[in-house]
């Protein structure tokens, strides 16, 4: 598993330009929801953790869709299962990458939240930690689906499709989450939606990983 | 492959018949002997389908996740089949409840929709199983349609607690949930009547589908050139 993800993390670094556009899509994205919403500030803060995640959301859609790319060259991935491996590792390998390379994403997008919507907060550490958490969420799924989706006609169209639905308890507790930590939580419930969160994540990365095998086999 | 589903020809057609007779007997009921609503008023009749809809919903989401689990477990294209009729028929029904509820919910609480954790569910698991539907219509290779249906099927099943949970607690944290009814006698007898006949169409659906599509399959392996019939098989 440490070769699939080494091999991951290496091919994310020799096509960083494209990280670089998805983050500059993600940005556009969340200048175009203010428009959507009008230079009312105090609306555009309440909304701001909202829009940090859908633009994530969108995003993750470009980067999960890219990363299956490399082995549907060339059949790739036939090669990549005849090697002695679990194909467990691959799916994890995938997976981390994906994760790693979210939350990346989604720390850089938080400076352009704060700057377009006035949404500062000094509570950095669990604003990165529920990014953490949260981007968890998109890639255990949306890997597998990615994987799915890679090999048909209509990706684009099919993988959005699947993964939108299925993450929904995961946006709604990022986005509960997010929004205490900007706007400031009277109540204590934090802990209860990072929960909710954990254990998402818990339940996506185990089952996801059990069934991926059967996803690859020929 | 022995996909046939066809040991029993004549049930699906006498249960849809004794589906819609007692249908249109509940319904009767409900529309002219049941009492009127003290509050509501007529407008509450609509229970009468949308309840034993929603019922038959959730059962229709079990079939489906019991069907995509033993095709994984077995990899008879029998339970393939059964997942195709399971997906579109429940889509079918969560839809119909979309709708009635909305039609219920415009009068009575003056918007067509509300973020309870019901109505949520069912709308994104309607979304989940259209998605999973258009997946197996871009896959052509009937192996692979079907183990990655049933795959995306048990996980979106296995997310529709979750969701229901999740959007439960959202909720529950800015608005106060309705005051739960509680149903008298005199509405209980076409309720159950017609829980019984949505239970016979639905059956009586879903065979006939499994039915069509098993056929679809055997035709388009049949169809393939012998090699990769051997392949898919």
């Amino acid at each position: 598993m440490r070769a699939a993800l080494r091999k991951e993390l290496l091919l994310q670094w020799r096509t960083r330009a494209q990280i670089m556009s998805v983050f500059v899509f993600g940005a556009t994205s969340l200048l175009l929801f203010s428009f959507g919403v009008g230079p009312n500030s105090e609306v555009l803060r309440q909304f701001s953790a909202g829009f940090l995640w859908l633009g994530l959301l969108l995003s993750s859609t470009l980067t999960l869709a890219e990363s299956f790319h490399a082995e549907m060259e060339n059949r790739a991935l036939e090669g990549l299962l005849l090697l002695p491996a679990d194909p467990r590792a691959l799916y994890y390998g995938k997976a981390i990458a994906n994760w790693i390379q979210l939350s990346l994403l989604g720390t850089a997008l938080v400076p352009v939240m704060v700057i377009l919507y006035d949404a500062g907060t000094t509570r950095v550490l669990s604003l990165v930690g529920i990014i953490i958490l949260g981007a968890a969420g998109l890639s255990a799924p949306g890997t597998l689906y990615a994987g799915m989706t890679a090999q048909v006609r209509a990706k684009q169209t099919l993988l959005p499709l699947l993964l939108f639905p299925l993450i929904v308890p995961a946006l709604l507790a990022s986005v509960k989450a997010t929004s205490l930590v900007i706007l400031g939580d009277p109540m204590q419930t934090l802990r209860s939606w990072l929960l909710l969160l954990a254990s998402f994540d818990a339940i996506y990365w185990t089952l996801c990983g059990l069934l991926y095998p059967r996803v690859v086999e020929d | 492959m022995n996909a046939e589903n066809n040991r029993f020809p004549r049930t699906p057609y006498i249960l849809l018949g004794l589906g819609a007779a007692l249908f249109l007997f509940g319904s009767w009921w409900g529309l002219f002997l049941a009492p009127r609503e003290q509050y509501m008023g007529d407008v509450q009749r609509i229970m009468y389908v949308h309840v034993p809809t929603a019922w038959n919903w959730m059962l229709a989401v079990i079939f489906a996740f019991v069907s995509a689990v033993m095709f994984l477990f077995t990899s008879n294209y029998k339970w393939d089949s059964r997942l195709e009729a399971g997906l579109e028929v429940s889509s079918l029904l969560a839809f119909l409840l979309c709708c009635q509820g909305s039609i219920w919910a415009k009068p009575t609480w003056g918007v067509w929709w509300d973020w309870d954790p019901r109505l949520t569910s069912v709308a994104v698991l309607l979304f989940a199983f259209v998605g999973i539907i258009a997946l197996r219509n871009f896959v052509d290779d009937a192996a692979r349609r079907a183990i990655w249906s049933s795959v995306a099927t048990i996980i979106a099943a296995v997310d529709l607690p979750i969701v229901y949970f999740s959007v439960k607690w959202w909720n529950s944290l800015h608005q106060q949930p309705s005051s739960p009814k509680t149903v008298s006698s005199d509405f209980y007898i076409p309720l159950r009547v017609n829980a019984f006949a949505i239970l016979f169409l639905m059956t009586g659906f879903i065979m006939l589908r499994a039915r069509l599509a098993s056929r679809r399959l055997a035709n388009e392996v049949s169809t393939v050139p012998l090699m990769e019939a051997g392949e898919t098989a």
